[in-house]
């Protein structure tokens, strides 16, 4: 085994442990945030719709700002999701985004 | 929170017939998000060795933080000497939208409330907190289905990471075969399974835009909150009180 394979500086930990608070906060914040707000019809509305708006924003990126292959990809996984089951949608969307960045360079 | 029965043979049994089924029943709904991620945790694993990271750094980093996409972000901006506060900043702004989730999915899940529940949100991510969300529409959420879902889910993405690093550049480019676009087409997926008509369609173009728009104006991971609050803040405006309650 080479050394480096399992080397640890004392800086990294550092940043490692700061990512780590980082993350522990904020997936414990909105549960307690939310038990002093009181849930209204409109609350309720945005809360239903966090879902899709937060993954919508998370890859809108690389769906619509990245290259034409990576948005026409998307919308072809956007598709099959909806009558094909979880793996296949994802392995079509990668053959998909595979034939399109080659087409697309051939352009 | 825990529902202990008062039946006469309960040695308060931590692995009770329900409970384990219960565990089992989280496995299986994660199971296939397990293929998925683990070319993603490959992929992550292999930029961090590339990047400088030892496979044991590489592989504390996932068992730490266990949030792929902050995760990346921090190779970004990976560098020496190294930006720590910066790391620990961006990835603040990328998992805020982890303080949504935990919005979302506090009320609707009474067995995480407490000291157990602290814990339990440490292991909360995009993929099983869709599957949280999906569960409680029909069923509330058990402690033992949770940790059903969380525990391959992190294991597999400690796992892949480690592999991913332990290989690191002897594997060919991810990018190379599309495998880097695994992520997005899981979040797809996921999207999609919240589909509800018209509306759904209005979040998603307010909250894509937005995110986009923001991404190009805004250095760091600002987009994805504005983008999700965007979307959030358009379904409350469009929210009619009077209107017949939609089917959740």
């Amino acid at each position: 085994m080479s050394p480096e394979l399992f080397s640890l500086s004392p800086i990294v930990l550092l940043c490692l442990f700061g990512m780590f608070l980082s993350t522990f906060f904020a997936r414990n914040l909105g549960q307690f945030i939310i038990r002093f707000v009181r849930i209204s019809g409109r609350t309720e509305a945005a809360l239903q719709a966090a879902p899709p708006a937060i993954l919508m924003a998370v890859i809108a990126p690389v769906a619509f700002a990245t290259g034409p292959a990576e948005t026409a990809a998307t919308a072809l996984t956007a598709l099959v999701s909806t009558r094909l089951p979880l793996l296949v949608s994802i392995i079509l969307g990668v053959i998909a985004v595979f034939c399109f960045r080659l087409a697309f360079a051939m352009l | 929170m825990s529902t202990n029965t008062h039946s006469a043979s309960a040695h308060h049994a931590p692995h009770s017939p329900e409970k384990q089924s219960e565990f089992f029943l989280g496995v299986t709904t994660i199971l296939p998000l397990l293929f998925a991620t683990f070319p993603i945790g490959l992929l992550f694993g292999t930029l961090a060795t590339q990047k400088g990271l030892s496979a044991l750094e590489a592989t504390l980093m996932s068992a730490m933080v266990f949030a792929g996409g902050s995760q990346f972000v921090a190779l970004d901006l990976w560098a020496h000497p190294l930006p720590w506060v910066s790391i620990m900043v961006s990835t603040l702004l990328v998992n805020l939208r982890l303080v949504l989730m935990g919005m979302s999915l506090g009320p609707k899940a009474a067995a995480l409330r407490g000291p157990k529940g602290m814990i339990a949100y440490f292991f909360l991510t995009d993929e099983s907190w869709a599957l949280y969300e999906r569960r409680v529409l029909t069923k509330p959420l058990s402690f033992s289905f949770y940790f059903g879902v969380a525990t391959p889910f992190y294991l597999n993405w400690v796992a892949s990471t480690f592999v991913g690093a332990f290989l690191g550049s002897q594997v060919a480019d991810p990018a190379k075969w599309g495998l880097d676009f695994a992520f997005t087409a899981l979040f797809t997926y996921l999207i999609m399974s919240f589909w509800r008509g018209k509306r759904t369609g209005i979040t998603l173009a307010v909250s894509g835009l937005s995110a986009v728009v923001v991404q190009q104006l805004v250095p760091g991971a600002w987009y994805i909150m504005a983008g999700a609050l965007a979307g959030m803040g358009s379904a409350a405006a469009l929210y009619d009180p009077n209107a017949p309650q939609e089917a959740r």
